[in-house]
């Protein structure tokens, strides 16, 4: 446990090298930007001065790491706000859109994908493979834009876009976000449909599941029963990779519907060229798909009581 | 073969431990924002919602709120006239009329101004606006490192001397006209002074809205000043919504999520507002010039200076573009009527100069080098450039870029090859093409009020250096107001015939509003606000 947490902190270390390297490998000068144009070499050498991008690399990396490891990851060049006070009231709208588009992804694959591996031989399987073959061709974003358009524009059932915090109400809160759901959790669940099925497949054709069959039990309660759990293990590694992608197609979907997010934040900001909140935002990123995957790791062994012991040894 | 392994009392207990962890994170995430804390951060937590409220959306979102510390219009567009308020502001024509300043004269000699300001101004705070007030933001746009575009107005300032509370003599180094239109901008803006430390962050003005919640990136959601000494607006809570997209700025105001739409970025969507039962469309004029920028090719000042740090590098643009010929055969090769309809749907209108038709001094110059590409090919050959590779470096923005690749396919059946290179608007387009004037051609709109005075700047990115127009315009910033307008004209003159730019088309302002929705000002004489302060919901 105490190794995986060495691994768990080096890894953050690394990423966040990793992170400062990039971003002040971008090109162009925030300095010149805040000022706009006619700044004098002076003014620009006393607003770097001012903002501290004038000093050597590795002071400047040492200081935001530094004050990160006390929880202050700085203050936006632009506003002087605080990044973890940008930060803050996004994260209720991109863990609400990540966690519920998820789910919806689940509640998709799990029956359908189920059915596209029992009846893989009959016309339902076949449609199931075709729907999900389909469902993932299509884009997040001309989802998002085509359920604007009718359930917005022309029904009228649900807000273009824009977010109405929980603090205001969950009906709103709701009616906000049945959209930018539905099209982040529909592709995602297109996505899963074909692991599932895989995953079922794979436990068809284990003895167990023969046994099962064999002592009467019907193909749908010897796949509950067994082949779930035994599914289970690579779903969840799946989910774990997928959770990462869903968090990318959050910053997408985030932008066709106005979302105030971390993604939009994201995007915003290096456009900007305000890589202060870049780099406090993609490593609160990274934190959270690490912990992610150390929550894989973890259920593997609750999944798998093989696991349990070799883990120990 | 696999075993199956059944399970046991505690490895459940384990598991539902381990659930209730990932359940706990996952509320963690969620939770943040709703435990209570006064956080109010999303899109106006704090206004009763069924207060009078008037949402509009907008797209160019500030990255501060200090309206002072960046270049551009985006700072000041929610703000000023709302939360902020100048000594004086222009009204429909122009002309400066009273605001913070009851009253003003200049001095014989067009250098001292005196401003008498309204005894009843107060800040949001309830502290008086005084003449020390007055005195501490000239000084601090002259000691501090804000917008150099400030600095410079403020350069010109050599004393401010306050007379009593409300009287204060200001004196510049000459005289200058244009110095009190600046003063109805960002420049003229009084701030609390108890204000400076945090202006990023907060507001601290004398306007009839103060600030409720900012969400950069989304909104800034402004209240109702109820201690207001004017006239009071007719909300309680007014937000600017930012969008990046227009067509979901469009679908917000379909599904009646926006009451107003502040400037119609896609205006081949207007027809989808006909519908005159739910909607007004306002069609004005503003003071953006979308442009076709040129690099003229003179050299900047700095060139030569015996600092290393202040030396600018030698002008990296194309040499041709000295070449008058070369620049009027651009200009004569761009069908600027049919860009128009193609960039921005026929909307706006076609001008000759850096002059808007509501500037005092206009003149119609549209036909000064007008449309004739064999005349072009001609003026080309004979400057010895019948063949042309030149950089077409326009910022990353919607108008832009139609704009671009229009201009490219013009300059194409001329002989000129124009490799267009996208730059993002903020980086690297204000360094590298404004700051450095790494470009040949390069398309932005200007906003700016009066901006013919860039063509007098030879350090101006244009690199246009006639001393003609640096002395005409230094003449009329002198002399009295029909000095000012009959030189102005003169200069815009001059520039249209050196075919120092290309001037694509002026900017409509282009509103769309609710039905029952008035009060809204046609003309955006000051690109810079959309001032509310005489809209009204029926």
């Amino acid at each position: 446990m105490l190794a995986r947490l060495g691994i768990f902190v080096a890894s953050l270390l690394a990423a966040s090298l990793v992170i400062f390297v990039i971003t002040q490998a971008l090109p162009g000068d925030v300095a010149a930007a805040i000022l706009g144009f006619g700044a004098t070499p002076e003014q620009l050498a006393a607003k770097r001065a001012e903002l501290g991008t004038d000093r050597p690399f590795l002071i400047q990396y040492a200081d935001w790491i530094g004050g990160v490891l006390h929880g202050d990851f700085g203050r936006s060049w632009y506003s002087d706000i605080p990044v973890a006070t940008l930060i803050a009231p996004r994260l209720e709208v991109t863990s609400s859109l990540v966690l519920l588009g998820l789910a919806l992804a689940l509640v998709i694959a799990l029956p359908l994908g189920a059915v596209a591996a029992l009846e893989r031989r009959q016309w339902q399987g076949f449609t199931t493979s075709a729907l999900a073959q389909f469902g993932m061709a299509i884009p997040a974003f001309w989802a998002g834009i085509l359920l604007v358009f009718v359930f917005a524009v022309t029904l009228r059932w649900f807000p273009a876009n824009g977010y109405s915090p929980l603090a205001r109400g969950l009906g709103p809160w709701a009616s906000h976000l049945v959209l930018p759901v539905v099209a982040l959790g529909a592709v995602q669940g297109a996505v899963l449909i074909r692991y599932v099925r895989s995953a079922f497949l794979e436990v068809l054709g284990e003895d167990y599941y023969r046994t099962a069959r064999s002592i009467g039990w019907t193909r749908w309660r010897a796949l509950a029963r067994h082949g779930v759990r035994n599914a289970a293990l690579s779903l969840v590694t799946v989910l774990g990779l997928q959770l990462a992608t869903v968090i990318v197609g959050a910053i997408v979907i985030e932008r066709v519907f106005v979302l105030p997010g971390l993604g939009s934040l994201l995007l915003d900001m290096v456009g900007r060229h305000d890589l202060i909140v870049v780099r406090g935002v993609v490593l609160l990123l990274v934190f959270v798909v690490l912990l992610i995957n150390a929550a894989v790791d973890i259920s593997y062994a609750l999944i798998d009581p093989r696991l349990r012991t070799s883990g120990r040894a | 073969m696999t075993k199956w392994a059944g399970t046991s009392r505690p490895q459940r207990k384990v598991r539902r431990m381990a659930v209730a962890a990932l359940a706990a994170v996952s509320m963690a995430l969620t939770a943040c924002t709703g435990g209570g804390t006064p956080t109010p951060s999303v899109t106006g937590a704090t206004v009763d919602p069924t207060a009078k409220s008037l949402v509009i959306g907008a797209t160019a979102e500030p990255a501060t709120l200090d309206p002072t510390a960046t270049d551009g219009a985006a700072g000041t567009q929610a703000l000023l006239y709302n939360v902020y308020e100048t000594l004086v502001k222009l009204d429909a024509e122009g002309h400066p009329k009273p605001l913070l300043a009851q009253a003003w004269n200049a001095s014989p000699d067009g250098l001292t101004y005196t401003f008498k300001l309204n005894p009843a101004a107060t800040f949001s705070d309830g502290t008086k606006v005084t003449a020390q007030a007055v005195a501490d933001n000239i000084a601090r746009i002259q000691n501090e490192n804000v917008a150099p575009k400030l600095k410079t107005t403020m350069a010109l300032v050599s004393s401010a001397a306050v007379v009593d509370d409300a009287t204060i003599d200001i004196t510049l180094t000459k005289p200058s006209v244009r110095w009190l239109y600046e003063m109805a901008g960002a420049a003229g803006i009084v701030m609390n002074p108890a204000g400076f430390a945090a202006a990023g962050r907060q507001t601290a003005g004398s306007g009839p809205l103060t600030l409720d919640v900012w969400l950069p990136g989304d909104s800034i959601a402004l209240k109702k000043n109820t201690a207001y000494w004017g006239t009071p607006v007719r909300f309680d809570a007014v937000t600017f919504r930012y969008f990046k997209d227009p067509g979901a700025m469009t679908a917000s105001m379909e599904t009646g999520q926006l009451d107003i739409i502040s400037n119609l970025q896609a205006p081949e969507t207007v027809e989808q507002f006909a519908d005159t039962s739910r909607f007004n469309v306002i069609q004005g004029s503003t003071d953006g010039e979308v442009t076709l920028a040129i690099n003229n090719g003179g050299e900047h000042s700095n060139v030569d200076d015996p600092d290393p740090e202040k030396r600018v590098p030698r002008n990296p643009g194309n040499p041709a573009l000295a070449d008058v010929r070369v620049r009027k055969a651009i200009t004569m090769a761009i069908d600027r009527q049919a860009l128009l309809d193609t960039v921005w749907s026929g909307k706006g209108q076609l001008i000759g100069s850096m002059v808007v038709p509501t500037d005092p001094f206009y003149e119609d110059l549209t036909g000064v080098n007008p449309y004739n590409p064999d005349e072009a090919r001609r003026l080309l050959a004979e400057a010895g450039h019948p063949k042309l590779t030149l950089r077409l470096r326009p910022a990353a923005l919607p108008y832009a870029s139609k704009a671009a690749q229009f201009v490219a396919s013009q300059l194409a059946a001329v002989g000129i090859t124009a490799t267009v290179d996208e730059l993002g608007f903020q980086q690297p387009w204000i360094s590298t093409v404004m700051g450095q004037a790494d470009y040949d051609l390069s398309i932005i709109a200007h906003v700016e009020p009066h901006d013919i005075f860039t063509f007098a700047n030879p350090n101006y990115y244009w690199r246009y250096n006639n001393p003609d127009v640096t002395a005409l315009a230094a003449s009329a910033d002198a002399g009295s107001q029909e000095q000012y307008v009959a030189e102005l004209k003169q200069a815009a003159r001059i520039v249209a015939e050196d075919a120092a730019a290309v001037w694509l088309f002026a900017l409509p302002n282009l509103v769309v509003a609710k039905q029952g929705i008035t009060g809204i000002p046609q003309n955006a004489n000051s690109s810079l606000s959309f001032d509310v302060t005489t809209i009204a919901r029926a």
